[in-house]
């Protein structure tokens, strides 16, 4: 790819209990990336990543920024937070182990499924995380020729 | 299969996207967790749920849901449903209970959606 060549950025702010920003961002990140004409396929899976980690901001930390960049190579969403970190990434990534309150799962979060769809959806995934700091989230989708951002 | 089928077959009301009742239903997926309707999530499948917030609409939206059924007769606050943009997918709601909202579109050949986020 030549030097000149398209990098989108979309950024999101997310706090503690603000559920619907969480729905919010996943939902205009699909609609851009729509825009940009990326594969629906690459443009939902980055939706869900941006959903699933604005959850994880909502239920468990204080504030949290979200930052999707999209060059033609790939797209990659960076979710960074002030929290209280993951103590043992590897557990929390086990499908259905899930540390969210009781009023969180009656509104249908927190099922233990972020992080592991979240991996499911790309195609590298990093975990940072520091016990009562916070933590970053890092996933990327590789974009292969026929997603090229136009 | 189209969603007026299934508004048909399952007595239910459109709530809005009346002019979207023609789109074809591919699968049906029911469910009261959002993260596994994401992990689901496939264009053309019909969401059933009991969930009555504004978060199934994001989510809907997200999976590329044709539409969503709210089942147990309890409507959603449609108010609260438009703060979040309903415009784009019709929503259903019904009286029945889940079970017999699923019996009743499997036997009238509605399959069940496999999770396609596997790649």
């Amino acid at each position: 790819m030549s030097s000149g060549a398209p990098r989108h950025v979309i950024e999101f702010l997310i706090r503690e209990k603000d559920f619907l920003s969480a729905g919010e961002s996943a939902s205009k990140t699909k609609k851009a990336l729509q825009q940009l004409g990326l594969k629906a396929e690459v443009a939902k899976n980055s939706a869900i990543i941006v959903y699933e980690a604005a959850m994880n901001v909502v239920i468990h930390a204080i504030s949290g920024k979200l930052r999707v960049v999209i060059v033609p190579e790939e797209v990659s969403i960076v979710a960074e937070d002030v929290g209280p970190g993951i103590p043992d990434i590897e557990l929390a990534m086990q499908e259905g182990y899930s540390t969210a309150p009781h009023e969180v799962r009656e509104m249908g979060f927190g099922a233990g499924m972020g992080l592991a769809n979240i991996e499911r959806c790309s195609d590298e995934l990093n975990i940072k995380s520091e016990p009562g700091v916070g933590t970053v989230l890092e996933a990327r989708i590789h974009l292969k020729q026929k997603d090229d951002v136009r | 299969m189209t969603l007026r089928d299934i508004r048909d077959i399952l007595d239910a009301d459109v709530l809005c996207g009346e002019q979207s009742l023609d789109k074809e239903v591919t699968t049906g997926f029911a469910c009261d967790l959002i993260s596994e309707m994401l992990a689901f999530a496939s264009s053309g499948t019909l969401l059933i749920t009991s969930l009555k917030n504004p978060h199934v609409i994001h989510t809907a939206e997200v999976m590329d849901a044709v539409g969503v059924v709210f089942v147990g007769g309890k409507k959603p606050n449609l108010s609260t449903m438009k703060q979040v943009g309903t415009s784009r997918i019709p929503l259903l709601a019904t009286d029945l209970l889940i079970f017999k909202c699923c019996g009743l579109l499997f036997q009238h050949g509605v399959q069940g959606a496999k999770r396609d986020c596997l790649q």
